[in-house]
């Protein structure tokens, strides 16, 4: 914990997540999840299959309502905004943003459509001087198209603007949904497995990217990936999720080594799962044998 | 499992296609010209004499023996020859054609869509022609074009924001064309209750869009949070709440016996005064006029940052929410919208027909509208005027050719017809097209 104090003098929390339990009737998907998030840092969270990663990602977000703890959200002009059980489109006018797992763009709309869309959340024109052609709707228009280009170039879509989002490559599809989560100008940006069926030079793309967004944009970063070169070599600390409960928190080094993250990946302890290997491997090697023989005889 | 031998001699398990014996006639070729042949004893049947209530049967041996079915029988017949023995020279010939035309075809194409001038001339054009139109109709089709198509078309606009754009099925859409009509009733005094004051009709109309877009509120409010099959099951009852009150609530209405209007459309400037009577051309400019307007406003909307976050909600309703779209008031204001046009259409309806009941705002008038939205394309304005005005025009056109009573079947034919070989509509958006071949893809 005394990293996370350091960061929390240095430039204060920008999430702080205390006793967080979800329960979805008799599954218990996140156990009492403590954890704090340090504005300006990139923080990864780790942890096998179902161990609660997204469902964490979607109490933060409003779209599930854990029954216990607080998830507060502190923005730069200061005051806390409690996350939990807030609706979503608040939690994105609040300043964070998501992207989602399986990319969910609207795909029948353009990439900048797209943009626009996220863009425009945060404009106030009405619908009656939208119809009425007034020059302030006209404005707000233009404005729009402005910051969605300046953002799709920003991920280095500018040349794919009127490509429909469903027609674009996995990458791009990746990328293009991150361009709508920071179209709305968020503080904090939720990514939800972004390399997920990239490929190698897709992935140093985004991982260039995600420096930069946290870099150039001062945006925090809050992280879910399986791809553990990417983790460790983008994220300044990481949490380790197993069974809905946090097991380890630290820099990448220090989770790597951890005995208990060890064991929840590799599902025994390690001297266990050595033997067991070994098991399996003798096992094979016998039928194999087997097989040999009767192919002979 | 048994073996077959193959020419070479050598075993092999037989395909579940050997397995499975095809008789000659159930070769797919047999099965269309018997397909082929029912529809052609139907189609002899449909278009020969009718029957009586009384005489079933006259009509059948009528028609079974005439020369109608013989030419129903070689039209089919022959269709099924063509389709089965000549379809490849008739394809060549097809393609051939195709392509001769489809170069020229793209380049005009190109030019229209390259010059806007075009495109406003052209539409000034049809304009021109539409306000020309009843000039050369009979009073009948002056009628069916003011109380029918142009009505509806006004509704089917209405209804298109609510399904087409924001992509809630709405099956109650009437109330509010009832609620408008009822508007106007009262504040012309039509109403056995007396309104504070007797207003022009003209000046309903504001009255009326706000009511209904309370009335859309009021219903939208509670209830936007439900999806797809239960929001069209709150919205039909809604509908039923709306007609019964008209019918039970006699002291506000008039119930049953319905309410005459006591008051018409005027334009009075003191030195000049005009009355929209019973000629029905005055009205039907009146309501070219609203719908012109009214197009205008919505063109604006569509590709604006409302119809975009329409298009959002349609597509994924939880990623729209989590980009920071307010689903709940973005689907309200559809709501509302729609619900206003509808009351425009109701104060017009009401001071034109000049009499109003309940049975004039039944569920299937809810019905026919979505289903002429849907004809013509959801979310495409130019489809759903064209499906609107095609739907309504097919009925009385078949009025003077088929038994009056069976009008609805071949209605209902036809749109069994087109959903079966074009879902997307008459003339559908590129939008919903788009979305209607990545479902496709998907599934």
């Amino acid at each position: 914990m005394a990293k996370t104090e350091q960061v929390a003098e240095a430039g204060g929390n920008v999430l702080e997540v205390s006793g967080v339990t979800l329960r979805f009737g008799g599954l218990t998907s996140l156990n009492d999840v403590s954890l704090s998030m340090g504005r300006g840092e990139i923080l990864a969270i780790i942890g096998p299959n179902g161990a609660g990663k997204t469902s964490f990602f979607n109490s933060v977000t409003g779209a599930y309502l854990p029954q216990e703890g607080t998830i507060g959200f502190l923005p730069r002009a200061g005051g806390r905004h409690e996350l939990r059980g807030c609706k979503p489109y608040l939690v994105s006018r609040h300043g964070v943003s998501r992207t989602f797992q399986n990319i969910r763009l609207f795909g029948a709309l353009t990439a900048l459509e797209n943009v626009k869309i996220a863009v425009e959340t945060r404009q106030k024109t009405d619908a009656v001087s939208i119809m009425l052609g007034l020059p302030h709707a006209r404005r707000a228009e233009r404005e729009s198209d402005r910051r969605a280009h300046e953002v799709l170039a920003f991920v280095g879509l500018e040349g794919r603007l009127n490509e429909l989002a469903s027609s674009l490559s996995y990458g791009e599809q990746r990328r293009l949904e991150i361009a709508r989560a920071l179209a709305t100008g968020p503080e904090l940006l939720l990514l939800d497995e972004p390399a997920a069926g990239t490929n190698p030079t897709e992935k140093r793309d985004l991982e260039d990217l995600i420096r930069r967004i946290n870099a150039d944009l001062g945006v925090s970063v809050l992280l879910i990936e399986h791809d553990m070169k990417l983790v460790m070599s983008v994220a300044d600390r990481v949490v380790v999720l197993n069974f809905g409960k946090k097991i380890a928190e630290g820099t990448p080094g220090e989770v790597q080594r951890d005995p208990a993250v060890i064991e929840a990946y590799l599902g025994a302890s390690a001297e266990e799962d050595a033997a067991a290997v070994a098991d399996v491997v003798a096992g094979q090697a016998a039928s194999g044998a087997a097989e040999g023989e009767v192919k002979g005889a | 499992m048994s073996t077959v031998r193959d020419s070479k001699g050598r075993e092999r398990v037989p395909s579940a296609a050997s397995l499975r014996r095809v008789r000659w006639y159930q070769e797919a070729r047999w099965k269309r010209l018997v397909a082929l042949l029912v529809l052609a004893v139907v189609g002899a049947q449909v278009t020969g004499v009718q029957g009586t209530s009384t005489d079933i049967f006259y009509a059948l041996g009528e028609n079974f023996t005439g020369t109608g079915i013989w030419i129903w029988l070689a039209l089919c017949v022959g269709v099924w020859v063509i389709r089965e023995f000549l379809s490849e020279p008739v394809n060549r010939g097809w393609v051939a054609s195709r392509d001769r035309v489809s170069q020229p075809v793209a380049r005009v194409r190109g030019v229209w869509q390259a010059d806007p001038r075009l495109r406003y001339g052209g539409g000034a054009l049809l304009l021109v022609v539409l306000i020309l139109l009843p000039l050369w109709l009979s009073t009948y089709w002056q009628q069916v074009m003011v109380d029918q198509i142009a009505i509806f078309v006004l509704l089917a606009i209405g209804l298109n924001v609510v399904i087409g754009w924001a992509g809630m099925l709405d099956l109650g859409f009437v109330a509010f064309f009832a609620i408008g009509a009822y508007s106007a009733a009262f504040w012309t005094g039509s109403l056995p209750v007396e309104p504070p004051v007797v207003l022009n009709t003209f000046l309903v109309i504001p009255i009326a869009i706000v009511t209904c877009l309370l009335a859309g509120v009021l219903l939208g409010a509670p209830t936007l949070r439900l999806r797809g099959d239960y929001l069209a099951i709150v919205t039909l009852g809604f509908h039923e709440i709306v007609y019964l009150a008209a019918r039970n609530w006699t002291d506000f209405t008039g119930g049953s016996r319905g309410a005459r209007m006591s008051e018409r459309f005027v334009i009075d400037l003191g030195f000049w005064r005009f009355e929209w009577g019973l000629d029905p051309k005055p009205y039907y400019w009146l309501l070219l006029g609203f719908i012109v307007v009214i197009i205008f406003l919505f063109l604006r909307l569509e590709h604006s940052r409302v119809g975009r976050a329409w298009t959002a909600i349609r597509e994924d309703e939880v990623a729209a929410a989590s980009t920071g779209v307010n689903t709940v008031r973005m689907k309200l204001l559809a709501f509302a919208i729609g619900a206003s046009t509808s009351g425009v259409a109701g104060v017009v309806y009401a001071s034109k027909v000049a009499f109003i009941s309940p049975e004039n705002f039944v569920l299937l008038l809810s019905i026919l509208v979505l289903a002429y939205v849907i004809f013509g394309g959801m979310g495409s304005i130019p489809g759903v005027l064209a499906g609107a005005a095609l739907l309504i025009w097919l009925p009385e056109y078949l009025r003077d050719s088929v038994d009056p009573q069976d009008r609805f079947m071949y209605l209902g034919a036809l749109l069994v017809v087109m959903m079966i070989y074009r879902p997307q509509g008459l003339l559908p958006s590129k939008r919903r097209q788009r979305e209607l071949r990545l479902a496709e893809e998907k599934a």
